[in-house]
């Protein structure tokens, strides 16, 4: 779960971080209320991804006029596919430098890597290509985090001596992210060094690990339901599926995540374009296929379904009666092409064809013909 | 002709007396695995589908000399589970158990420092089969045969589809290993084809990767250096867009980073034959 900066924040402040004083605001009078109690403020944009002042969601206002007029403006936009459903209101600071600080798993070392630059502000992808050398870098040990010479280190190797004790302990409240919520990466960029030397978090990314939500029952709760993303994939979750939205024509459900990864692209090179990723793992149950199926209906740009159900215990007839038992409580009449092989896989194929659904004996056949058929349909 | 696994291997389950674990140690045992025991505790010195149940791994290792464990516990207690089999002797883990925490994993990771002997299948993966012989996990035996191809993937259903294309086209597999879809992982694609470079009856080589990571990237560069398995590459997740999971905790692309393309061109690089699609696969390989 990737939270939104006033909740990275407020995750950041009950770790001992300081934040800046600020304002959630849901309408333009919430921020110009928010701009009598903290004056001049930047008013933010709240979305799960980066890129959001490029595309106009962060103004400055300095009168309550102009924090009113910025919340219209950025409430309800678009920003890489996420509607804003809020804006925050934060005090501006009186900036001495920008700092970067950090962490993320490194797959590669099986490892978390914590990071600090003096070279904040900007894009930690940018500062590693064109000065890798400013980024210090510090592999925790996991059982009992960083240790305070290596802490040091860290700090020195970032040429950021100066600040060395608030610096320190600053990065030691932010590790606790990771045994205290399961963080899998946090950035503060911009880490600010106000001119009368305190340390604030300008800004606040957290992105906490969807395994563990079970330890972190009360941020679901807090923070799960504010954003209002895809509608799809809210009920596909409400369902328990593996859902991923797309945004091509054609349905895809498949069991295990590979299969069905591998079945977008089949999908893709018979020239189609997948409308979603529908993993609906093993077994083939019919209920949970008739879920997923009722998932991908709701997009009302599906003009076709294709099903590749690969039975490694499960029976193929078992399978086709699922499927058809679903198409027909949920009334489908789009075309289906279902691909499935295991134990009686030509009993549940004539099953198929006996109502009328196309199967598939491989999952490139199927692909195609699913692609066929939606074309057809389209110019029918 | 195998690696890792073979009849001879004394396996225990962990979790034997739960739905999962028991369901699939009946399949193991039907294929002929030498399944000396499980754990489940509390339940120490009762039997459980013709095999000893014990406590801990400890007791269970001391009792029957198991060298080899598969896990099904339930994610909350499977990292635990994994370092218990380490600390009691066991070189061969394989952990089924999808959903594991990746910082619960991080820590896993850092304690099999200690344990160099012992090797860490999975999480979240359908564990490894030797056809004919033996197998820990959950890859239906039925579509494998024994033979010569080792086959190593990050996915289950689409290792079982390709398992089930070599069968049918008379080309049996040495070894089939499921390393697993989570980003923190025990053997990696690099590991497990070191493996089969080493086994002698393994002469050809199918690895189906996904996006996600660097893994394929480093089985490449070891490729590259030289190697006499006869060897097809598949990577799927072509199409998948930046910075979504794609079911697996692992298979997501970050930035620029873990695309199918690049693993694609690293196989290219190295000489290996990379397949379109699965179909393919059998083709390129004869």
């Amino acid at each position: 779960m990737k939270l939104l900066e006033y909740q990275a924040k407020e995750v950041l402040a009950s770790l001992g971080i300081a934040i800046p004083p600020g304002m959630v605001a849901r309408t333009p009078e919430e921020a110009a209320q928010a701009f009598e109690k903290l004056g001049p403020i930047a008013v933010k944009a709240q979305v799960p991804v980066g890129g959001r002042g490029k595309a106009g969601g962060i103004k400055l206002a300095k009168s309550a006029d102009e924090a009113r007029h910025a919340a219209e403006q950025i409430i309800g936009m678009d920003i890489k596919g996420f509607k804003v459903p809020l804006v925050y209101c934060e005090a501006a600071l009186d900036i001495g430098r920008e700092i970067y600080l950090g962490f993320t798993v490194d797959r590669d070392a099986r490892a978390n890597i914590l990071m600090l630059s003096a070279k904040g502000g900007m894009e930690i992808e940018q500062v590693a290509e064109e000065s890798p050398d400013s980024i210090a870098r510090l592999y925790p040990n996991p059982w009992r985090g960083p240790l305070d010479f290596e802490l040091t280190q860290l700090v020195y190797d970032a040429e950021l001596a100066d600040i060395a004790r608030p610096l320190s302990s600053l990065i030691r409240k932010l590790y606790r992210a990771i045994p205290d919520y399961d963080a899998l990466t946090a950035e503060i960029n911009p880490l600010v060094v106000t001119r009368s030397g305190d340390v604030i978090a300008g800004d606040a990314k957290l992105e906490i690990d969807d395994n563990a939500m079970w330890r972190h029952k009360h941020l679901e709760e807090r923070y799960g339901s504010v954003l209002e993303g895809d509608p799809y994939e809210v009920e596909a979750k409400k369902r328990h599926l593996t859902y991923v939205s797309l945004d091509g024509d054609i349905g895809i459900i498949g069991n295990g995540a590979g299969l069905c990864m591998g079945t977008l692209d089949l999908v893709q090179r018979a020239g189609g374009k997948p409308a979603n990723f529908c993993d609906i793992g093993g077994g083939a149950k019919a209920e949970v296929v008739e879920n997923a199926l009722a998932v991908i209906l709701m997009n009302p740009k599906v003009k076709g379904v294709l099903i590749n159900v690969f039975g490694g215990i499960t029976r193929g007839d078992e399978v086709a009666r699922g499927v058809v038992t679903a198409r027909d409580n949920l009334n489908m009449k789009l075309p289906l092409v279902v691909r499935m092989s295991g134990t009686n896989e030509e009993e549940g194929r004539e099953i198929l064809e006996q109502h009328g659904i196309e199967p598939g004996v491989s999952g490139w056949e199927a692909a195609k013909k699913i692609v066929e058929l939606t074309k057809a349909g389209a110019t029918a | 002709m195998s690696i890792l696994l073979d009849r001879d291997t004394k396996v225990i389950v962990q979790g034997i007396t739960g739905r999962e674990g028991g369901f699939h140690t009946e399949q193991m045992q039907s294929l002929g695995t030498n399944v000396v025991g499980g754990t489940s505790p509390g339940k120490g010195g009762t039997t459980h589908l013709g095999v000893p149940v014990f406590n801990t791994v400890a007791d269970a290792v001391q009792e029957t000399g198991a060298t080899a464990t598969g896990i099904f516990v339930p994610a909350p207690f499977a990292a635990d589970a994994i370092m218990e089999a380490a600390a009691a002797g066991i070189t061969l883990i394989v952990c089924i158990t999808e959903g594991i925490p990746i910082q619960d994993m991080i820590r896993v990771k850092d304690f099999l420092r200690g344990y160099p002997q012992a090797r860490l299948i999975g999480a979240n993966c359908p564990g490894l089969i030797t056809p004919g012989q033996a197998k820990i996990g959950i890859i239906p035996q039925r579509i494998t045969s024994s033979g010569h191809v080792g086959l190593v993937s990050r996915s289950g259903t689409l290792t079982y589809e390709v398992a089930s294309a070599l069968s049918a086209a008379g080309m049996g597999q040495s070894t089939i290993v499921g390393i697993g879809g989570d980003p923190v992982l025990g053997l990696t694609f690099r590991d497990v084809v070191e493996l089969f470079e080493k086994d002698h009856d393994t002469t050809h080589l199918v690895l189906i990767g996904e996006i996600g990571g660097s893994d394929e990237e480093h089985a490449a560069e070891l490729l590259a250096k030289g190697t006499r398995l006869k060897a097809v590459a598949f990577i799927s997740g072509r199409t998948a867009p930046e910075g979504k999971r794609m079911g697996h905790a692992g298979a997501i692309i970050s930035g620029n980073r873990g695309t199918a393309k690049s693993k694609e061109e690293a196989f290219h690089k190295a000489g290996v034959q990379v397949a379109e699609t699965t179909d393919d696969i059998v083709g390129m390989l004869s």
